[in-house]
């Protein structure tokens, strides 16, 4: 039986005349602009002030005050900073401040080569740091118009599940030590070393694995990585089935996050949310499914959906998409073929190791890379993959030389964040901390 | 076969169902569109600009995915449709449309003397943030925009640091002979 909670959502719902939407529902832009919330001036969801005027900003009413929530708050995920109007213990206004890890890596990216790029990029997104190699990757192939081998493509697909699993769990950690709930943090984090282990052995590195390169993967999968694969696929179910036991039917849990931070899906739309924000609202849209990439369109798996857009939902979403990876993560065991696991264009890739003791060319193919860089023929392309938070795209202009002229990464945080404000007007301030936690952002790719 | 024939020889490129128009002087929205790598994109000019982006969303690209812009003071080639004058900055907007699966894009030229845009807010909110994002890295200003500014950066910060006139920082290197080093 449904919690009270979970009917004042849909009845807010109601109210507002935006039930949940089904997956064949199109938006149009006039739908957009009716459920739109999005006004300027005193009544908007955001506190559209400059970090000054908040100094200065003396708020109207007896019992409203201005409130500062972070940088070093331990709910916020890093260095996420808000500004919060309030009325007695409810949300009025509020303002995400951002910046305080931005280490300027777009622009770092113009002075490292593609082959050095890898190692920016995969800074961005540390909780899954493969979907941003991936993505960097893809276009520099674009570009470049060369065809990795069908072995790497299908290890990328492998690795990119395996780091959505680890996020998630990361996920399912950080938002149950939020709420409260420590279990949680130990639960999660003793499933994510699991899979950071197997990472470790592939790829060298338990996070930034620079793995995914232009031109198919660093390594090819060391021996024993299936039967690693497989015991961790044999052991996780049971231990899922434990977040289950001990969150999905439990009380204080729906208490907390059931019809909290609700939204509906053209406010995501309008906002340019992605991922699990936009899948809580019932509208199914992966990019694997509906635009895929690599491999996708060989592998059987479901996009998952919530119904109500709530806190629970994004909750739920992310811990079945660990099954659901898990699913994709079986078949790609199975259809793994045999080959190789980078391009054998010398321009490329460099040689093999024990190929420069022998050839002249092979050394001077690998001192040209490794100092120069290969050159990329001049264009703009724009990629995009879905990362366990959303569309994660990278737009790169090439002007032929062997760096990018301008690498830019659209992190789904960074546009996932401008939906807080709305989600916790009129909200207490406790539940701030459980919307932040399910927006579940990573700073590091909101500053870059 | 024939017509497909011919639909190769004019560089016809499909990405979707769009059909991307071949030659230069193709317009869709009334705007110039080129091909970069099968990708669709628009160059609208500045005028142009938000009249284009209306009739996009009006057309089913519900969401505004990416804005960003790119300083092409060192590189000033580029491959644009001949009757686009090239200037130093380029906004580009990358939308997409869930029904037709599809993605567009927009170049818009921004000249370094008037860095000036009308925000897309009231067409698609989401555009807040990015469009803030370049106007602190890049200074272009987003006219109408609801909360122009620095979002990354510091309030107080001098300069915009993706603009290629700004110089990278660089820390150096002390070698063995530095001074005080054994």
């Amino acid at each position: 039986m449904p919690s009270e909670r979970y009917l004042f959502s849909s009845k807010m719902h109601q109210e507002r005349g935006d039930g949940p939407m089904s997956t064949d529902d199109t938006i149009t832009a006039d739908q957009a602009d009716a459920a739109r919330v999005f006004q300027r001036g005193d009544d908007s969801a955001i506190l559209r002030l400059s970090e000054s005027e908040i100094q200065a900003y003396k708020p109207s009413g007896k019992r409203r005050m201005v409130v500062n929530m972070g940088p070093q708050h331990p709910s916020t995920h890093g260095v996420l900073r808000l500004t919060l109007e309030m009325e007695g213990e409810t949300v009025l206004r509020s303002k995400p401040i951002i910046g305080y890890l931005h280490t300027g890596m777009e622009k770092t990216g113009e002075q490292l080569t593609y082959l050095q790029g890898t190692t920016n990029v995969t800074r961005m997104d540390y909780s899954s740091p493969l979907f941003t190699e991936l993505a960097f990757s893809l276009a520099t192939e674009k570009l470049l118009d060369i065809e990795v081998p069908e072995r790497a493509t299908w290890i990328r697909m492998l690795m990119c599940e395996l780091n959505r699993m680890s996020s998630h769990l990361l996920f399912q950690a950080t938002n149950g030590m939020d709420i409260g709930a420590v279990g949680a943090m130990i639960y999660g984090w003793r499933e994510r070393e699991e899979l950071l282990r197997l990472l470790e052995k592939i790829t060298g590195l338990r996070m930034n694995h620079n793995y995914i390169r232009p031109g198919g993967v660093a390594a090819d999968l060391p021996d024993g990585w299936r039967d690693d694969t497989l015991r961790i696929l044999d052991d996780l179910p049971d231990r899922l089935d434990d977040f289950d036991g001990l969150f999905t039917g439990q009380p204080i849990w729906h208490e907390r996050l059931q019809g909290v931070g609700v939204i509906n899906s053209a406010e995501c739309l309008a906002l340019g949310v992605t991922g699990p924000l936009l899948r809580s609202t019932g509208y199914a849209w992966d990019l694997r499914k509906d635009m895929p990439y690599l491999r996708y369109d060989q592998i059987d798996f479901d996009v998952l959906v919530g119904t109500y857009g709530d806190c629970f939902d994004r909750f739920a979403i992310r811990l079945n998409e660990i099954r659901e990876s898990m699913r994709i993560v079986r078949q790609i065991l199975e259809k793994m073929p045999n080959g190789d696991y980078r391009i054998q264009d010398k321009k490329v890739t460099p040689p093999p190791r024990a190929r420069i003791d022998e050839s002249m060319e092979a050394l001077i193919h690998h001192f040209k890379i490794f100092t120069e860089g290969f050159k990329v023929p001049a264009g703009e392309v724009y990629v995009a993959v879905e990362s366990p938070r959303g569309e994660l795209g990278c737009y790169i202009v090439s002007d032929g030389g062997p760096k990018p002229y301008r690498m830019h990464i659209r992190g789904p945080s960074f546009t996932n964040l401008q939906v807080l404000p709305h989600m916790l007007k009129n909200g207490l301030v406790a539940d701030a901390v459980a919307v932040i936690s399910t927006v579940d952002p990573i700073m590091g790719e909101v500053d870059r | 076969m024939e017509e497909e024939k011919t639909s190769e020889d004019t560089s016809t490129a499909t990405e979707g169902n769009i059909k991307i128009p071949s030659g230069e002087e193709s317009l869709l929205y009334e705007v110039l569109t080129s091909s970069s790598r099968g990708q669709l994109v628009l160059h609208p000019t500045r005028d142009q600009y938000l009249d284009t982006i209306y009739q996009i969303s009006k057309d089913g690209f519900a969401v505004c995915i990416d804005l960003t812009a790119v300083d092409y003071l060192e590189n000033p080639e580029r491959d644009i449709p001949s009757a686009i004058s090239p200037e130093r900055f380029e906004v580009v907007v990358n939308f997409l449309s869930h029904t037709k699966k599809e993605r567009i894009r927009l170049r818009v030229q921004i000249p370094e003397s008037d860095p000036v845009l009308p925000t897309v807010f009231d067409i698609y909110p989401g555009s807040e943030a990015l469009e803030r994002e370049v106007y602190d890295l890049f200074g272009i200003e987003f006219e109408g925009h609801p909360d122009l500014t620095r979002i990354l950066m510091p309030e107080t910060w001098d300069g915009h640091p993706l603009r290629k006139d700004y110089a990278v920082g660089e820390i150096p290197v002390q070698f063995k002979d530095a001074p005080g080093a054994g």
